[in-house]
């Protein structure tokens, strides 16, 4: 690494279709940029990427160089700079709070809510909507001074006021 | 397994989310005519969905704890009883977990990975007969018995999916 070398946190957001990662991590390649972490999925069609790079452009530089993924409308790209920080430690044991339900306006906002307030940090939380159902699914780490099972009675009541069902476990992580 | 039954009648598949999906079904007795009739429209039912190899009565809105089965032919059958109807299954034994991906006929567009026991020993009551069978098996029967005991208890398993990247659309092949 030279001393130059900065972390950018590239966004790519916008309708789907084949080539689109490919064509990014070539402009980025050809920047000298070096991929650490990322996600890519597609959210109801439309594809969604966030990556953290490792770079010795500056996030305009980097921007104009992949705005050629932006030339005809279909995608919105935005780079910026963030400090490095240090990879997260889990707090102590990681659960899975699972939901589903019929579909309704709140959900994330009640079940995250009720997360933090107990102190618990969503690390990793996807959610789909199949017709009227609703599934949410977070990964939560609670520090060991949280009662696992204080706040599997506080997502329930949740549930049962959202009228929607609510469960927490905890993940093994099935070590091999 | 598989009793006398009268002809089955084809019912509508009831879809998540519905409170009898997520509710714990209530025991039955086997020798009720009402229960053997449900035997036979579950298992007719199963048969007329392609790719189903198994039901549990709530998902056809009764709260009884009564389930068909079938995993003749599916490639990831080891053991296979062949067709059957359960009334009142215990799981007496799990173990050898391992996960595998799951869909379910009243979750139609998702699957998921699900944690499930590879070998499995349940108790169960034939409709009808009032037989009481054990059946050990294993690899995907186990798996199937696993989810239709599972609804019983009112667990979809959306419950039981092993991450929050653990849950897939149904890929559809035409």
């Amino acid at each position: 690494m030279t001393s130059g070398r900065v972390q950018l946190v590239v966004t790519v957001i916008g309708r789907d279709r084949p080539g689109i990662i490919a064509d990014t991590t070539r402009l980025l390649a050809g920047l000298g940029a070096n991929l650490e972490d990322s996600t890519m999925s597609i959210l109801r069609g439309h594809f969604a990427m966030v990556l953290v790079a490792a770079a010795d452009v500056t996030a305009t530089e980097a921007e104009a160089a992949l705005a050629p993924l932006s030339a005809d409308g279909s995608l919105q790209v935005s780079v910026r700079e963030v400090p490095a920080e240090a990879p997260a430690t889990p707090l102590g044991a990681t659960y899975l709070v699972s939901v589903h339900g019929a579909d309704r306006p709140g959900i994330v906002s009640a079940v995250t809510a009720v997360v933090a307030e107990a102190g618990g940090n969503v690390t990793d939380l996807s959610t789909r909507l199949s017709g009227e159902l609703y599934v949410l699914l977070a990964e939560v780490d609670l520090p060991a001074a949280v009662d696992p099972e204080q706040l599997d009675r506080d997502l329930v009541a949740t549930g049962l006021e959202l009228g929607v069902e609510v469960s927490m476990r905890v993940l093994d992580p099935d070590v091999l | 397994m598989l009793p006398p039954l009268p002809d089955g009648r084809v019912r509508p598949a009831v879809l998540a989310p519905a409170a009898v999906l997520s509710s714990a079904a209530t025991a039955v007795d086997p020798l009720d005519p009402d229960v053997v009739a449900l035997a036979a429209d579950l298992l007719a039912t199963q048969r007329s969905e392609p790719g189903c190899v198994g039901l549990a009565a709530p998902q056809l809105g009764v709260p009884w704890r009564v389930v068909s089965l079938d995993v003749t032919g599916h490639p990831k059958a080891r053991t296979g009883h062949g067709p059957m109807v359960l009334a009142n299954p215990v799981v007496v034994a799990a173990t050898r977990w391992e996960r595998g991906r799951e869909g379910c006929l009243s979750v139609p567009d998702l699957t998921g990975d699900v944690k499930r026991a590879t070998r499995l020993v349940l108790r169960a009551v034939v409709p009808g007969t009032g037989e009481q069978v054990e059946i050990s098996t294993d690899a995907f029967e186990a798996r199937a018995l696993q989810h239709e005991v599972d609804h019983l208890d009112g667990m979809l398993f959306l419950d039981k999916v092993a991450g929050a990247h653990a849950l897939h659309a149904r890929q559809v092949y035409l």
